[in-house]
């Protein structure tokens, strides 16, 4: 399950809107404009099961997203979920990785402060004994002038 | 018949003759036939994997995939407390002084290390760098990578954190580091292949318990290593599919 966003925790201005995510919850956000650079030379890596549930994340995905380790355990992978990102891209992401194969993007993702932070992710299925037992998601620095071109592409494609 | 083991090729000179003390401890303790066989290059190592010629090995992240999935190898141990991680270096008086200042074209010092090699290609992508926009320079050691830096034959400098931790002061001071990375969950490992798979569980207890006695230490502290940590196949799994998301 997913809990809204808390006003509280929010730094700075910020736009509230409702998001439908995959698995047929809505939750309520709060966003703003400040961005969190990607820091130089760390991995954001998290596994989530066949669903999309988190299952592990390391040091440096609590430390970009802002939540506690107890917080993203259980919660589903959409709880990064920025409400500039084109669904589009997300179906795409399952579509290919549900087949079996891999997917890269570049991501904007939404912090427990409202906050938001760019990635370049790739997503694998974890195949043991020849079935998905879940998924790999490493997220690295992206290049700026990829995530240029992301900020005027992902507009279009809502 | 003899047990092959081989070591990864981007060992550290000062340690080769810690492998093969490590050769002698191992055939004592387990009373097995094993040969240390040393190559040269990755490309003949691989060879020899393909060909079923090597049965231990002390594997480089970069060829776990290939072990695990091609070879059935299981993995035994890692070196406790050390991952795989890497240094972009440039000379003290380059002007570069961030990644993002890095252009195509730039000559890139680096060695046959693979790991390495994919890590610091990673932390070239923020520049819009990739293997087309640059210029590869591969050399034997970390040494004569850091020589032609200090040359101004080479911009940049890829190698292995601890080799670059490692080199001589006056060297080090003369470089600087651009970045680091700080991944911790990418590392060599010992592996065991199919021939042996019977010993599996002895041979790990056996590295494990390596630390715990003084002649263990010794032989531990001429590779450099404090212990041995237990691999077990589902943590050699998550690194392999770690490495699937960074390979290009």
């Amino acid at each position: 399950m997913i809990q809204d966003m808390k006003p509280e925790n929010i730094v700075g201005e910020y736009q509230e809107t409702t998001l439908n995510l995959y698995g047929g919850f809505s939750r309520k956000i709060y966003y703003s404009g400040l961005e969190t650079p990607y820091p130089d030379g760390k991995l954001i890596v998290s596994t989530t099961d066949p669903d999309g549930i988190i299952t592990h994340v390391n040091q440096a995905f609590v430390d970009m997203s802002g939540y506690s380790e107890d917080e993203l355990i259980g919660a589903p992978h959409s709880i990064l979920r920025h409400p500039d990102m084109p669904p589009a891209a997300f179906k795409e992401l399952w579509d290919t990785v549900q087949k079996g194969g891999k997917w890269q993007g570049f991501v904007k993702n939404l912090r427990k402060d409202g906050g938001y932070y760019w990635v370049k992710a790739t997503v694998i299925p974890n195949i043991r004994n020849g079935k998905i037992v879940g998924y790999t998601s490493v997220r690295r620095k992206p290049s700026k002038t990829k995530i240029d071109e992301c900020i005027k592409l992902y507009p279009t494609l809502f | 018949m003899s047990y092959i083991f081989t070591v990864s090729p981007d060992f550290s000179p000062e340690h080769i003759s810690g492998w093969y003390i490590f050769n002698t401890w191992l055939q004592k303790q387990t009373g097995l036939p094993i040969h240390l066989s040393m190559h040269n290059n990755f490309q003949s190592q691989r060879t020899a994997i393909q060909n079923d010629g090597i049965d231990l090995i002390y594997a480089n992240p970069y060829d776990a995939a290939m072990l695990v999935r091609e070879k059935v190898f299981r993995p035994l141990t890692k070196p406790q407390g050390l991952s795989d991680e890497a240094v972009i270096a440039v000379s003290a008086g380059s002007p570069f002084l961030d990644i993002a200042d890095l252009q195509a074209g730039i000559k890139v010092a680096t060695t046959e290390a693979p790991d390495v090699n994919m890590i610091g290609m990673i932390m070239l992508e923020p520049a819009d760098l990739n293997a087309a926009t640059i210029e590869l320079q591969t050399f034997d050691s970390y040494v004569l990578i850091a020589k032609h830096l200090l040359r101004g034959d080479s911009d940049v400098g890829f190698f292995l954190a601890k080799a670059f931790d490692d080199l001589s002061a006056p060297i080090k001071n003369q470089l600087r580091i651009l970045t680091r990375s700080q991944i911790s969950v990418i590392h060599h490992s010992l592996m065991l292949g199919p021939k042996l798979a019977g010993q599996h569980d002895i041979i790990r207890s056996q590295l494990i318990g390596m630390k715990s006695d003084e002649k263990g230490r010794d032989v531990l502290a001429n590779l450099g290593f404090t212990g041995w940590d237990k691999v077990d196949d589902e943590e050699m799994e998550f690194m392999i599919d770690l490495m699937n998301t960074l390979i290009v």
